[in-house]
């Protein structure tokens, strides 16, 4: 928080990589945003791959008991197990990746480029940077670097803190 | 008539709220925005952004499955 406002403020952790958990971090950060809320976004573990700059987000039905995709005028269930065949993960992000688009729903480049421009704070966990060898080239220009202590100098400030 | 008039039909949540917010930063205060959508949720959500940030809605109506509302523009 370089400048001092009486706006409130967000922050978040985001723990996870995958296309459909990528959502609601991004959502949730621009909104906020847009209703004057100053916002920061503390990335760690899988969620550091969010900012990379090539982005390829996939789901997976494994560990996603709850899984449904509507076809053929129905809900299709997906069984943890069909994860275990060649391409059906590929196929389920393909078929996501469909809906996205004709639902009108913005796909994550977007939401990610908006939230940069609306100025939301970004930090790259430069444990997780090591832990998994990304180097700076490996993420998008805007995120600073830090640790746990900046994030919790932040929350200490936030009146909403979510760990997603 | 509203001073200006944003399309957003078609697109979903939070699309609606991110482009409104872009739009009225090119509304003078206290001239007012006209938001024509097709997403349900904008209904509850424009009464939401408007309360959290001082605009005043001034309009929320539904025609044709066509949801439009009328923000006037006070911060």
């Amino acid at each position: 928080m370089t400048k001092a406002t009486n706006a409130k403020r967000m922050s978040m952790i985001v723990t996870k990589g995958s296309l459909d958990w990528a959502y609601p971090p991004f959502i949730l950060a621009t909104t906020a945003a847009a209703m004057g809320l100053e916002v920061s976004m503390f990335f760690t573990f899988y969620g550091l791959s969010l900012l990379k700059k090539k982005l390829k987000l996939q789901v997976t039905t494994l560990g996603n008991p709850a899984m449904e995709m509507p076809m053929f005028g129905m809900h299709i269930g997906m069984p943890n197990l069909v994860s275990a065949m060649p391409g059906v993960d590929a196929a389920a992000s393909i078929m996501m990746k469909n809906l996205i688009k004709k639902k009108g729903v913005a796909s994550i480049d977007e939401l990610r480029d908006m939230a940069l421009e609306a100025d939301v704070k970004m930090i790259a966990c430069q444990m997780t940077m090591d832990l998994f060898e990304y180097t700076k080239e490996d993420i998008i220009d805007g995120p600073v670097i830090g640790g746990a202590a900046t994030y919790i100098e932040t929350a200490t400030k936030s009146e909403i803190n979510l760990f997603i | 008539m509203a001073d200006q008039i944003l399309n957003v039909k078609g697109l979903n949540c939070p699309l609606p709220i991110l482009r409104a917010k872009k739009a009225l930063k090119d509304v003078p205060m206290g001239g007012t925005l006209e938001v024509l959508a097709t997403d349900p949720g904008a209904v509850k959500d424009f009464e939401a952004f408007c309360r959290t940030t001082g605009n005043e809605l001034l309009e929320s109506k539904t025609q044709d499955k066509v949801f439009s509302f009328v923000i006037k523009r006070m911060s």
